[in-house]
């Protein structure tokens, strides 16, 4: 498994504005990642790692290059494709949560499958099982008000995993919780690369946080100035 | 997945009943106008026809002199006499009957009781002609007419006033210096579309009038009913004719009495109900209208308050159509919950203005329907902006709203 190939780029750039005020996020951007990797993107900011990690997850198109996801060329689809992309084979965690109040987590953890229609006993079992996983089980009817943040974070990667998908993509998903919280979260994202075969790329500032993944790639003004594999523990 | 969105717009308009409530109240206000209009409306149009049937239908009135509709006539005119009566009788066709009236206010008396009313001299074709049923008793015969004996007929309000519980039948009435023999009550006929009183009527043998009331041989009018209606016009020519021959009037000379059509005034009435109708609608429209902005508003506050949501959502897969889907489904359903309140408000404010009014209170199923729909119409209408700006969103920039 670990030799497919997941996620390509050839010469991807991102601009964004024009003439005097053109920002070049991305200048050329060439990476493969294969199946089972769980790789953290450094840099410092503005370097480019969060378009990267955008363009990754289908959210934003690259102004020139080649984009492959799962063999599938990703720069010519519609705004709706990638919707469909999204819910059938991406899972995002987000620094702050993005949870939706007043809605409780299993109801969280249910929509997608909603959008995606799946049958109402289907979607409960599904998000039932994940919030296993992350270990929530007992706060499914919990809000994300009446939960901690690492809970509510834990509930945020349950709502990843649900669908299934080929790849989670978190971007800083310890920037908002303190040391010990933070160690948890990896914890349960290394566990699911080594027990799920889940791929994961991860975008973090925190040298400690991308310890835990096998590679590390660094980004500085728009390009990738070095991509280091640590041999799998 | 669209009971999730109406789940979803449901516990979003709970989350603000407030702002809700206020923004619906154009809606609300609008489709009550429309649904109280109405209801009031047919309510009033049916109580006309009613009155209007009741004053007898098919109806032609014949005056002496050119005077407009209404009490007095011309009192210099000619009036008419038995003669003309039997004139038109013997040369009209497709009647069903034709009833001299002449009139003239008393003081009615029984016992220590008195009641001022009117007393009216006729021929027993005044039952059919102006639609009186008996309540008891009997009308005048042939032989009472012919010879003038005091007998009457009363009608009910006199019955109250004057018997009470009582049994009027074979008791003397006095009126002025005439005693008379009450033979029948009259059943009810209620108020007319103006208000009068048709119930306090005393009616007795023309000739009775003539030489024991009046004094004199006058009849004020002629009450002609025509058995069928495409049949007034033409009844009205002859009868105009046969009276230009009594009077000899030559050819070219004006008519020195009117002939007056009842369907013509129910018309008459009918258009000035329609005329209100179209205004209140219009005022309603532009309730609606105000309303629909309204709706309109508050979604784009909505879609700018939840920038955020909208932008998770997309993320995680929905379609730009699904969250249109959502926010067209919650301005719906928020459009709805407003036409409700007006609906129930207008049949509220119509069965008040039923008892106020004393008309009958008639909500229209369809009308209801009607207002239900065009209420979900406003929702789509002025909801599709908001939504589609809603599905229109970069999830990268929504996510990055605070």
């Amino acid at each position: 498994m670990p030799d497919v190939l997941l996620v390509s780029f050839r010469g991807i750039t991102r601009h964004y504005g024009e003439g005097g005020g053109l920002v070049r996020a991305l200048a050329g951007v060439d990476v493969t990642i294969r199946r089972g990797e769980f790789i953290a993107i450094m840099g410092p900011s503005g370097s480019g790692k969060s378009t990267a990690m955008n363009i990754i997850g289908c959210l934003d198109r690259p102004s020139a290059g080649q984009f492959q996801f799962s063999g599938v060329d990703v720069t010519s689809l519609s705004q709706d494709q990638r919707a469909l992309l999204r819910r059938n084979y991406l899972g995002f965690v987000f620094q702050g949560f993005n949870l939706l109040n007043r809605t409780t987590a299993i109801e969280n953890v249910e929509l997608p499958l909603i959008y995606r229609g799946s049958p109402k006993r289907e979607r409960h079992a599904k998000a039932m099982d994940a919030l296993r996983l992350v270990g929530l089980s007992g706060r499914e009817h919990h809000t994300p008000g009446e939960l901690s943040g690492g809970q509510q974070q834990r509930v945020a990667i349950a709502r990843a995993i649900v669908i299934d998908p080929l790849l989670l993509l978190a971007d800083e998903p310890t920037g908002n919780l303190d040391t010990a919280r933070s160690h948890e979260i990896m914890d349960l994202i290394t566990r699911l690369n080594v027990e799920q075969g889940l791929t994961i790329v991860m975008v973090t500032h925190e040298p400690d946080m991308a310890a835990y993944a096998h590679r590390t790639i660094r980004f500085v003004d728009g390009v990738i100035v070095s991509d280091v594999t640590r041999k799998a523990a | 997945m669209l009971w999730e969105a109406i789940k979803l717009a449901t516990s979003s308009i709970r989350r603000n009943v407030l702002r809700s409530v206020l923004t619906l109240l154009g809606i609300v206000i609008g489709v009550a106008a429309v649904i109280a209009m109405v209801t009031i409306g047919s309510g009033a149009s049916q109580k006309v026809q009613e009155n209007l049937a009741k004053l007898g239908s098919n109806m032609l009135i014949a005056r002496p002199g050119q005077s407009t509709f209404g009490p007095g006539g011309a009192s210099d005119s000619r009036a008419f006499d038995e003669r003309d009566v039997a004139a038109l009788k013997s040369n009209l066709t497709g009647v069903r009957g034709v009833a001299p009236t002449a009139q003239k206010a008393v003081k009615a008396v029984f016992g220590a009781l008195n009641y001022d009313t009117s007393i009216t001299g006729t021929t027993s074709d005044y039952f059919a002609v102006q639609d009186w049923s008996l309540s008891d008793g009997r009308i005048f015969s042939d032989g009472e007419e012919r010879s003038g004996t005091s007998v009457c007929v009363i009608g009910s309000t006199i019955v109250t006033e004057l018997f009470g519980a009582a049994d009027p039948l074979g008791e003397r009435l006095r009126l002025g210096n005439l005693s008379c023999e009450v033979i029948g009550t009259l059943s009810s006929k209620g108020q007319t579309a103006f208000g009068t009183d048709q119930d306090s009527i005393i009616l007795m043998p023309l000739r009775t009038y003539h030489r024991r009331i009046a004094g004199n041989t006058r009849i004020s009018s002629l009450s002609i009913s025509v058995l069928e209606q495409s049949d007034i016009a033409r009844v009205q020519r002859d009868a105009e004719d046969v009276l230009r021959e009594r009077r000899r009037i030559v050819p070219g000379e004006d008519d020195d009495f009117s002939i007056r059509d009842m369907t013509q005034i129910a018309n008459t009435l009918a258009s000035t109900t329609t005329l209100m109708t179209g205004l209140l609608g219009a005022v309603a429209a532009v309730s609606l209208l105000v309303g629909g902005i309204g709706i309109m508003n508050i979604m784009l506050v909505s879609v700018t308050e939840r920038t955020r949501e909208i932008g998770i959502r997309l993320a995680i897969g929905a379609l730009g159509r699904q969250v249109l889907t959502q926010f067209l489904v919650e301005s719906i359903v928020l459009a709805l919950f407003g036409g409700v309140l007006g609906i129930l408000v207008g049949l509220g404010l119509a069965g008040l203005a039923s008892l106020l009014m004393g008309i009958p209170f008639s909500a229209d199923p369809k009308v209801v329907a009607l207002a239900f729909a065009v209420s979900a119409l406003i929702g789509v209408v002025f909801g599709y902006f908001p939504a589609r700006r809603a599905a229109r969103l970069d999830p990268i920039e929504a996510l990055r709203r605070e």
